[in-house]
Parts: C-alpha cells; sequence; structure tokens
C-alpha cells in the first residue's frame, strides 16, 4: 500500500489523545518508542516484522476492510504499516500527528479479535504489533478518555466500573432476596471457602445487569452446583488495563482475581459470559504474572453451561422456539475453541438454529471487544460505520428466519446492540443465560 | 498468639449431633468451629427474612436479624457475623449488635490474638474503618484497601481525598488517594494507594503507591522512596527492626527492596508473599525462579524443587527454621517443607500447620470430597465430611481434629504419634 496517512474525519475529539498530544515533544515520543521497543519487545516483535512479506492477504479477514470497500488503510497490514513499522523505520522519530493517528487506529480500528493471523499465510499474530503500539500510546499518556477511565477505576476498586467496596456485596444479596420470590431458599454464597467454584463476572453485572447475577444464582440452585462468590476485591474479572496497554495494572487484577480463588480454596474459576475477561484471565494477566497457564481451571459459561446440560445437571423444560442465529465471540473462539460447545447448548436451548455465515473461528467480529467499545462515544460510529460487513451477515441470517441473536459475551452483547439498531436488522440480542433461565426446569416445574 | 492451655487437651472425643438442625429450620448454611474446638455454628434461616446463627443447637440470643452473612469465630473464641436489622449493618458478637449501626459493613477481621475486631463501613456513601465498634471520626468519600494492626489498635485504609468525577482522567492522574491511619490522612496525595501495612507497635503505615501513570514505589508515613519501580507489591516490616520490605519490579524483572535498597542479589520472574521469621532474621518469599516454575526462596536462594500452578501459604515454624507452604501441578496439590515435596497429592490442602517446636507437620486435606489429616506425610485413617485447621496442643504431643461425620461434629484430640511416622 502506498498513499498519505489517512485524515481523521472533522469532529472526532477525544480529551484523552488530545490532551496527551499536546503534551508531547518529538524527544518524548522518541525515547518512548525505543524505549518500549528495545526494553519490551525482542524476539517476537523481530521475528514477525522481517517475516511479514506485505502480501496483503491479512486484508481480506479485516471487518473494517471489508466494511470500508476495501480501503487499505483499514486492512491490518495497512494498519501495521501506518503505526509500528513507520515507528521502527523512523527509529521513533515520528510527529505528534502521527502519534494522535496512530492511538486513533490501535484503539479503534482494530478490536484484537485475531481473525487476520488466520489469513496471514505465516500466523503472524497482528494482534501483538497493535498491541505493541497501544503501549506506546499508553506509555505517551494519548489513550483515549473512556478507556482511560475505565482503567483507571481498575486501578482505584480492582473493577470496571468504579463498584465501591460495599456496593457488590449488597448487590449480591439484593439479589438473592429478589431471587427467593422465586426459590425460597435459594443463596449466593459469599466468602464460603473451600466450595467447588468460584463464579466471576464483570461489573456491568452489579452495576446495570444484576439480572444476570440473579439467573446465574437460579442456574447454580438448580444444578446443585457447590459454589460461592468474592466479597473482597478480587470479584470482577474483567480488565481493561490489558487493551490500554497498561500491563501493571492488568497484572494487579488478575493477582487479585486468582489470589482470590486461591483464599477460597476453589477448585475452579466459572467465569460469566464474557469474552475479554477469559482472554485476561487464560491467556495474557497469568502470562505477565508469570504463569504459563492459570493457576486455576478456567471454566468459561459456554463450556459451563455445555457441561451442566451434558451431564443432566439442568434439564430443558421447553426448548426455546423462537428461531435464534448464534454469535461466536473472537476470545472464546478463536481464543478458546468453545465454537462447537456453544453450538451444543445453543442446540439443547432452541428448536431452530440458523448458522450465520461465515461462523466458528471464521466468524466476524462484533466490533466492540478489544476495547473498542470501550473508547466510548467519540467512536461509536467508527466502529459501526466499520462494521458493515456484519450487519451484512446479520441482515442475511434474518432473511433466513432468526428471530433472535445470541451472543455469549458481553462486549458483543453490546456492539452487536449498536449494529442491529443502527442498520435497523431487527434481531433481539441475547445471552444463553437469558434463554436457560427461561427454559430450564425450575423447582416448582420439576415432577416425576 | 492464643494461649491454648486452658483447652481441654484430656477429653479425647466429644460429639454434637448436627441432623436436628435441619428439622428444626427452613436451611442450614455451612458451619464454623470454635478455635477450642468447644463450639459449632451455623446461620440458620427461620423464616422469610428471618436469620439467627444455630451454636450447638441452639439459637443465638434472641434477636432475630434480616440478614446474616460472614460468619467467623474470632481466634479467642467469640463468634462474630455481619447482621442486618432494619435496614442497618452492623458486627454482632456472641448474638449481640454493636451499639452503632452503618449503612453498610464488609470485610471484617481480626488481629492474631483476637482481642481487637476491624472492618469497613459505609454510612451516607461516606467510608471509614471501625474497630471494636468504634467508627473513625474522619469520613471519606472512597476507601479501597484496609489494614488491622498486629497488636489490634489500630486500623488504616486507602481513601480518597479529592473529588474526581467519572471522566476527568487528567485530574484523577494528578492524585486523589492516599492513605489514613486511625482515619487520619497523610499529607501526601497519590494517584493509587494499595496494600497497606502497620508496623508492629502500631505507629507506622506502610502502602504501595503510584506517584504516576508509570512509576511506583512505596510510601511509609506518607514519604515515598527515593527509588521509583515498574510496579511493586505489599509492603511488610520487619517485626524486629521495622524496616520495610517489598518486591519492586525493574526491566521486566523481580526484586526484593528494603527501605528503596535491592536486598537480594537474584532477580526472579515473580515474588511475592515475603515474610519474616517470627525473630525477624529470616526473610522468605513465593517466587518463580523461571518462567512458569513456582517455588519459595529463602533468604534470597529458591528451593529446588519446582512447581508449575501454584506455590501457596507459605509459613514459618516457630522457631523461624523450618518453613512449610503448598504447590500445585496439574490439578494436585502437596505440602511441602523445607524443598521436599511429601507425597501425597491432594485435591486441595489447607496452610500447614507446623508444632510448637517445628519438628512435626500438619495439614487439612481433601480428595473427592473427602477430608482428612497428613502429619509428616502420614495420612489419618479417616476421612470425614467436612474438616477445620489441625492445632496441636502447647506441648505438641498431641492434635485438636474437628471434623464432621456421619452427621455429627466430632471434637478429638489425637497423639501426634498414631498419625506421624
Amino acid at each position: 500500500m502506498a498513499g498519505p496517512l489517512k485524515k481523521e474525519k472533522a469532529g472526532v475529539v477525544d480529551e484523552g489523545i488530545d490532551v496527551g498530544i499536546s503534551r508531547l515533544s518529538e524527544a518524548k515520543i522518541q525515547s518512548v518508542i525505543n524505549g518500549v521497543i528495545e526494553s519490551e519487545t525482542g524476539a517476537r516483535l523481530k521475528t514477525y516484522v522481517e517475516t511479514c512479506i506485505h502480501c496483503g492477504l491479512c486484508s481480506e479477514a479485516c471487518h473494517y476492510y471489508l466494511s470500508h470497500d476495501k480501503d487499505p488503510h483499514y486492512s491490518p497490514v495497512g494498519k501495521v504499516k501506518q503505526t509500528i513499522w513507520e515507528m521502527l523505520r523512523k527509529k521513533g522519530r515520528v510527529s505528534p500527528e502521527f502519534i494522535r493517528r496512530a492511538a486513533i487506529i490501535a484503539h479503534t480500528e482494530c478490536n484484537l479479535c485475531k481473525r487476520c493471523t488466520q489469513y496471514c499465510p505465516f500466523g503472524i499474530d497482528i494482534t501483538y504489533l497493535m498491541s505493541v503500539v497501544r503501549r506506546i500510546i499508553h506509555k505517551l499518556g494519548v489513550t483515549p478518555l473512556y478507556i482511560q477511565d475505565t482503567a483507571h477505576s481498575h486501578s482505584v476498586t480492582m473493577n470496571q466500573m468504579w463498584v465501591k467496596g460495599d456496593e457488590w456485596p449488597d448487590t449480591l444479596q439484593w439479589q438473592e432476596e429478589e431471587a427467593r420470590v422465586e426459590i425460597p431458599d435459594l443463596r449466593i454464597p459469599m466468602e464460603k471457602e473451600g466450595a467447588d467454584i468460584m463464579y466471576s463476572v464483570i461489573a456491568p453485572e452489579p452495576k446495570f445487569q444484576a439480572q444476570l447475577i440473579y439467573q446465574a444464582a437460579i442456574i447454580m440452585q438448580v444444578a446443585g452446583v457447590n459454589w460461592t462468590m468474592p466479597a473482597s476485591v478480587g470479584w470482577d474479572n474483567s480488565d481493561m488495563a490489558m487493551f490500554t496497554g497498561d500491563n501493571e495494572i492488568m497484572g494487579r487484577l488478575k493477582r487479585s482475581h486468582f489470589e482470590t480463588a486461591a483464599r477460597l480454596k476453589v477448585k475452579k474459576i466459572v467465569m460469566g459470559e464474557c469474552g475479554h475477561a477469559f482472554r485476561s484471565v487464560y491467556d495474557m494477566g497469568n502470562r505477565w504474572l508469570g504463569w504459563s497457564m492459570p493457576p486455576f481451571t478456567i471454566v468459561h459459561a459456554i463450556e459451563f453451561y455445555h457441561d451442566l446440560i451434558k451431564e443432566g445437571r439442568i434439564k430443558i423444560a421447553k426448548k426455546y422456539r423462537p428461531p435464534i442465529t448464534l454469535h461466536d465471540p473472537c476470545n472464546v473462539v478463536r481464543g478458546g475453541g468453545l465454537h462447537e460447545k456453544a453450538r451444543y447448548v445453543a442446540h439443547a436451548l432452541c428448536e431452530n438454529v440458523i448458522e450465520m455465515h461465515p461462523n466458528r473461528e471464521h466468524n466476524y467480529c462484533c466490533c466492540a471487544g478489544g476495547g473498542v467499545i470501550n473508547t466510548g462515544p467519540p467512536f461509536k460510529m467508527t466502529r459501526i460505520e466499520g462494521n458493515r460487513v456484519k450487519a451484512e451477515q446479520l441482515f442475511v441470517a434474518k432473511t433466513k428466519g432468526a428471530e433472535v441473536l445470541v451472543a455469549p459475551c458481553h462486549n458483543c452483547h453490546s456492539g452487536l446492540h449498536d449494529i442491529v439498531h443502527h442498520y435497523e436488522i431487527g434481531l433481539d440480542i441475547k445471552f444463553f443465560g437469558d434463554i436457560i433461565y427461561e427454559v430450564m426446569e425450575k423447582p416448582a416445574q420439576a415432577g416425576p | 498468639m492464643v494461649d491454648s492451655r486452658s483447652w481441654d487437651w484430656d477429653t479425647s472425643e466429644k460429639k454434637i449431633p448436627l441432623d436436628s438442625w435441619k428439622a428444626e429450620y427452613q436451611w442450614v448454611e455451612e458451619p464454623y468451629v470454635s478455635p477450642d474446638g468447644e463450639k459449632i455454628a451455623a446461620v440458620v434461616n427461620v423464616d422469610e427474612g428471618e436469620f439467627t446463627v444455630c451454636v450447638n443447637g441452639r439459637a443465638w440470643g434472641e434477636t432475630v436479624f434480616d440478614k446474616i452473612w460472614h460468619l467467623r469465630f474470632s481466634p479467642d473464641g467469640r463468634l462474630t457475623a455481619l447482621v442486618s436489622e432494619m435496614g442497618e449493618w452492623t458486627m454482632a458478637v456472641n448474638g449481640k449488635a454493636w451499639e452503632n449501626k452503618f449503612g453498610y459493613i464488609w470485610e471484617p477481621r481480626f488481629n492474631a490474638n483476637g482481642t481487637s475486631i476491624a472492618a469497613a463501613v459505609q454510612q451516607d456513601m461516606q467510608y471509614a474503618m471501625v474497630l471494636n465498634g468504634q467508627p473513625w471520626k474522619q469520613t471519606y468519600a472512597n476507601m479501597t484497601f484496609f489494614a488491622l494492626s498486629p497488636d489490634g489498635r489500630h486500623t488504616a485504609g486507602a481513601v480518597q481525598v479529592e473529588s474526581v468525577d467519572s471522566g476527568e482522567i487528567h485530574k484523577f492522574q494528578e492524585g486523589s488517594f492516599t492513605a489514613a491511619l486511625d482515619g487520619k490522612p497523610w499529607d501526601a496525595r497519590f494517584v493509587n494507594v494499595w496494600n497497606l501495612a502497620i508496623s508492629p507497635e502500631g505507629g507506622h503505615l506502610a502502602a504501595e503507591v503510584r506517584l504516576n501513570l508509570y512509576d511506583y514505589t512505596i510510601a511509609v508515613d506518607g514519604v515515598p522512596w527515593d527509588a521509583h519501580y515498574a510496579t511493586v507489591w505489599e509492603p511488610v516490616f520487619n517485626p524486629i527492626s521495622g524496616t520495610v520490605v517489598a518486591p519492586v519490579r525493574e526491566k521486566g524483572m523481580w526484586g526484593l527492596a528494603e527501605n528503596g535498597n535491592i536486598l537480594w542479589d537474584r532477580r526472579f520472574f515473580q515474588l511475592w508473599h515475603q515474610m519474616f521469621s517470627p525473630d525477624g532474621s529470616r526473610l522468605a518469599a513465593i517466587v518463580a525462579p523461571s518462567y512458569g516454575r513456582w517455588t519459595v526462596a529463602v533468604d534470597g536462594v529458591p528451593w529446588s524443587a519446582t512447581f508449575t500452578k501454584l506455590v501457596t501459604d507459605a509459613v514459618f515454624s516457630p522457631d523461624g527454621q523450618r518453613i512449610a507452604a503448598l504447590a500445585k501441578d496439574a490439578e494436585t496439590f502437596r505440602v511441602v517443607v523445607d524443598g521436599s515435596p511429601w507425597s501425597g497429592t491432594w485435591d486441595m490442602a489447607w496452610k500447614p500447620v507446623f508444632s510448637p517446636d517445628g519438628k512435626d507437620v500438619a495439614a487439612k486435606v481433601e480428595k473427592k470430597g473427602q477430608y482428612t489429616y497428613a502429619v509428616n506425610d502420614r495420612v489419618w485413617s479417616t476421612s470425614c465430611d467436612a474438616a477445620w485447621d489441625p492445632i496441636f496442643s502447647p506441648e505438641g504431643t498431641h492434635l485438636m481434629l474437628r471434623t464432621i461425620e456421619a452427621g455429627s461434629y466430632v471434637r478429638r484430640i489425637v497423639p501426634v504419634s498414631e498419625i506421624a511416622a
């Protein structure tokens, strides 16, 4: 690809980027870039940079590229060329305006979804290259405001949504009380040392979606799971610091999560329907801390539901009737291989599952993940316009009869909501937990 | 530590049947056992929205609470729980609620001999610590990490002292947090304050601090160390000299620093949970000497045995000469003493316990949902439905084993020689 840097659309204002840029000098930029390259990268970066033959086969993988009529600026290799390659080629001597564009590309035009890695003939992890850019952006203090604020929340509260210490256990008790209307002896057992499972969620659940905790509690109770939730920090498995390149806060969050599990003497950590948290706990955060694999078995909700259904621990009273189509979240499908288990769950719960195409590990990204949705309103249209191809894919599923889109990931859920709404596709969006709660046998229904 | 000499070490077995509890109450939650082994208690549901605690088969005082959680015995044997009545929360001790009530109370903690109980409290969206029922006079808009001094006379918290609205990222980065000891805040402001430690005599407070988004160090009494690091972990005070020691990360590797000076020559892929021997002469930590391998380092020298998944619950013997810990490979735990793993493997193991003379080591262990005890790598012959940590008699000749078997709580005094090799 050749050509000038792509000009940013007029009107995109982000205080995190703009104030950060105003404080930069070229000397500082050079020092930070070279510092990160020399002290924090090594053979991995060198190998990727020297292996890439600039063939552009990664382009067809990227939803931004496909959604922008194959504009090469949005191709993975194009984004690499506009950021890290140029930083390396110029030995860090790039301008503040270049950094501004690099921040926007790395944070809002790449979801770190890894679809492009599958298209690369050499398997180059382009996500890693963009993560190095984000690390540089972090070190330069140019991270977009909304996701930086979220990283600050993580640093103070060890959760994503500024949930205070009392608000978390109070919310669990509130949901426990609500659920006792349905099952009188239901418990959300807090701080139960020696339980088999620690159930962890992301902070939007207590903050905005407490019904998901309610539903999880009903599922646990009916399935007879010996579970607990911590009342201390460490309950939240989310991690936007991973996406801002603030590795030190990422490590702090994951240490808190794993040590809470160790303190509670559980055997497994079961996570709610969140993809990025899985990536943080299963891949990124644990490895920054020195664990090649997590110290506890990590079970994503898809796998947990799969096992509960397969073992007959929850039974389906009546299958879900509206036809569904299933989205494949990148972090648990490309990153965790859970696509067939997701389909097992979907078919066990629903009468009619209509596949969208492409699917499984080849499915398109939601365009919300990788922290992109967390850059907030200034970039909402960037991700909506950057995923027209997803809208087209969903529309085809809709024309085949799908009425409900199942997205077993929080960020996918929110991002797809924006896509469905903007492109007027007309699909309801649900988590697996919503459907399980609706169709499962509950004590009043359980009969001989 | 609690003096166990007055406890009954002569009666070989006492039993309390538990089955009748289930008939008496709507439901019975998981039980807790007193340190002296004489009491077993559980939160029980009396009726819709009515809870009490059942202790040895009897209700806990006359008051029925709307909610009860976090039932625990203090080290000196008092039974405590967080209780709610008419929408207000407080701590109840032996069935009697503290006079002061709060909007919420959480994360209770005891000092080692159980003389003090502290917790975090919220009232009208302001936060403070409460110690033995008395809250701080000062309150804060937010409080995140808490500490109780070893002598039980002081409490501390990481507190927010400057108002920062959501989204004010640059104001946040100027520093809005500090630490408060007994409610009194430091003058210094930091971006973040985490993991506080109070000195043994209670006069000094240390904490992890973040000076800006990139520089971390330890602050003692509000004064940061001169040296800054890529990040740091929790500080601890030397129990004798009063110096402060903390893990610090430089150039991608972890070391141990004392008062801002590097202490151990060796660097590690990870280093945390440093601990002093009781006499302060030895220092150990959980470390990763190579990527993905975990062990314990003593005075900077790692054990040769390493483990893949986890090393946790390290403890010095009372004389400071030995160290025991738990290690996990794949899905199994084992006890490791002075670098030598025991042969027994378990689905779960609990923190090892040394005899007073340090010669014997015991641990509660579990496999396939059945609990028992291992002592010096020999396994007790009885398997149980539940168990609590073993306790050595003052002379170290006997063990108190507290278990649930066949629907009854059982308190046994067993000669160590009956289990140990």
